[in-house]
């Protein structure tokens, strides 16, 4: 099967570094099952420094739970994309952080589809770039007819340490039954000033502010991640990519 | 121990200091006050070194060494502590990490070696129990809902963990009740009143001065200093007002 390349004109892609696709394999897709009741979890670090496209299709049965947990932290262009259906009752989670500087583009791509009655998702990005580097998230939500009482969530967050960097988001929600909630939220800001002055006025250097308040914004991508090994190991690869960056 | 000198600054190349000289020595109380607008923030934000004020003129020496050639963080590692009319919030951020931050920057800076967790723990308790302040605040977010007698306590906790030579303590009163002012005026006599350290305690008015009394009191009108005496100033100060007393 050839797939075609896609296109700035393709929505999906409209914010893709389209340019670094040719010779990525598009057509990787990694399937997940979640069964009834069961739990899965799984973390994803997108660290390479060629151009990436990682794909995931999960479908979470009936009472069950998936989390989600990424950071992409490539010095290329990465993306990673899930496409999740969710069954009655499932739950699907998402932490995920996009954080860098250089030219990359690095973005989080999900689709969320609450097939069953009562599923419930919680999907929280948090991206931070510097440099000429882009950032972006696109979501998209869809609660079928049969996915009354569905509970979507869905919070992005961008931080531009430079100016030069940007930031993309796109949510969309797509809902064909009428008794649903579904929440989302985007903005993009720098860092605080304010917060910045005051810790140079209790001695904290420059760097180690700015490194502090960069934890500070991408933890809430990560609160859901309990495994406290797992956390740290997220955590450190998405802050050892400020060291030794120029801002 | 802090000498000021002709000191000249701009806000938005606005004037705002124009001519402030001031000496303070070791084991001195000073106390600053005057009408709305007569510089007294600007004061301590120069003496912070706050991006956005500008010195013009003038000098500012801490025990021998240029001040204003310091960056803010710098300052702070020399001796200095500004206390915040308003201290900044910092969500995310807890107070042990903030604290033992700037403490061990603080330390490096002045080539000491840094605390551990352990130690840094310890001395938080000490000073935190010395400021009647719990101990589970400290684990809380940078004065994240804190209420205003709260967050000025808890930047008492942070200037006696510090340890400063000097103490710039803007309007550290604003917004305290009476329980609330007698704790801190406490807290700063027992951090800070000693041979060896020297506080500058900017205020509207006097009510502070009943538990910190200072050696020398200072009129500030347009930038300068118009009238120097003794406590009994401030008292005329609060009796007649600044007009009447000023002229």
């Amino acid at each position: 099967m050839t797939l075609d390349m896609p296109t700035q004109h393709d929505e999906e892609w409209r914010y893709a570094d389209i340019a670094s696709l040719a010779g990525v394999a598009l057509d990787n897709w990694t399937d997940i099952t979640v069964a009834a009741g069961e739990e899965h979890r799984q973390c994803l670090l997108l660290e390479a420094a060629a151009p990436e496209v990682l794909r995931l299709r999960v479908n979470v049965e009936q009472g069950a739970r998936c989390a989600i947990f990424a950071v992409n932290a490539a010095s290329d262009y990465a993306r990673l994309e899930v496409e999740v259906v969710l069954g009655q009752g499932a739950h699907f989670e998402l932490g995920g952080v996009t954080i860098g500087g250089g030219d990359a583009t690095r973005e989080i791509v999900t689709r969320v589809r609450h097939a069953g009655q009562g599923s419930t998702s919680h999907q929280v990005v948090r991206s931070v770039h510097w440099a000429q580097a882009t950032g972006n998230f696109l979501g998209r939500i869809e609660v079928a007819r049969e996915g009354q009482q569905a509970d979507a969530a869905q919070d992005f967050k961008g931080l531009l340490l430079t100016r030069g960097a940007s930031a993309n988001a796109r949510p969309e929600l797509e809902i064909f039954a009428d008794d649903v909630k579904c929440a989302h939220g985007a903005s993009i800001g720098q860092l605080d000033e304010s917060a910045r002055f005051y810790m140079a006025a209790r001695g904290i250097s420059p760097e180690a502010a700015k490194a502090l308040l960069v934890q500070a914004f991408i933890a809430d991508a990560l609160a859901a991640l309990d495994d406290e090994a797992e956390h740290e190991r997220l955590l450190g690869v998405a802050l050892a990519s400020l060291e030794g960056a120029a801002l | 121990m802090l000498q000021i000198d002709n000191l000249h600054a701009t806000v938005a190349d606005k004037p705002i200091l124009n001519g402030l000289t001031l000496q303070v020595n070791a084991g001195e109380v000073h106390a600053i006050m005057g009408p709305n607008g007569a510089g007294k923030s600007t004061l301590a934000y120069t003496l912070g070194g706050r991006p956005g004020y500008e010195v013009t003129d003038g000098s500012v020496t801490l025990n021998g060494q240029d001040l204003l050639a310091l960056d803010p963080h710098e300052r702070a590692a020399a001796g200095l502590f500004l206390g915040f009319q308003y201290p900044v919030e910092i969500p995310g951020v807890s107070n042990v990490q903030f604290l033992r931050e700037a403490l061990n920057s603080q330390r490096r800076a002045r080539g000491e070696a840094p605390l551990t967790g352990g130690e840094f723990l310890k001395l938080a308790r000490e000073k935190a129990a010395l400021l009647k302040l719990d101990m589970d605040m400290l684990k809380r977010q940078v004065n994240v809902g804190f209420s205003g007698g709260e967050k000025k306590r808890a930047e008492m906790v942070q200037m006696g963990i510090l340890d400063p030579a000097v103490a710039i303590l803007d309007e550290t009163d604003s917004g305290l009740d009476i329980d609330a002012l007698r704790v801190v005026g406490d807290g700063i006599n027992a951090i800070m009143r000693r041979p060896d350290k020297a506080v500058v305690l900017i205020t509207h008015y006097q009510r502070l001065l009943d538990y910190v009394r200072p050696d020398f009191v200072h009129i500030l009108s347009k930038g300068r200093i118009i009238k120097t005496g003794g406590p009994e100033l401030a008292l005329e100060l609060e009796e007649h007002g600044y007009e009447a007393v000023a002229a």
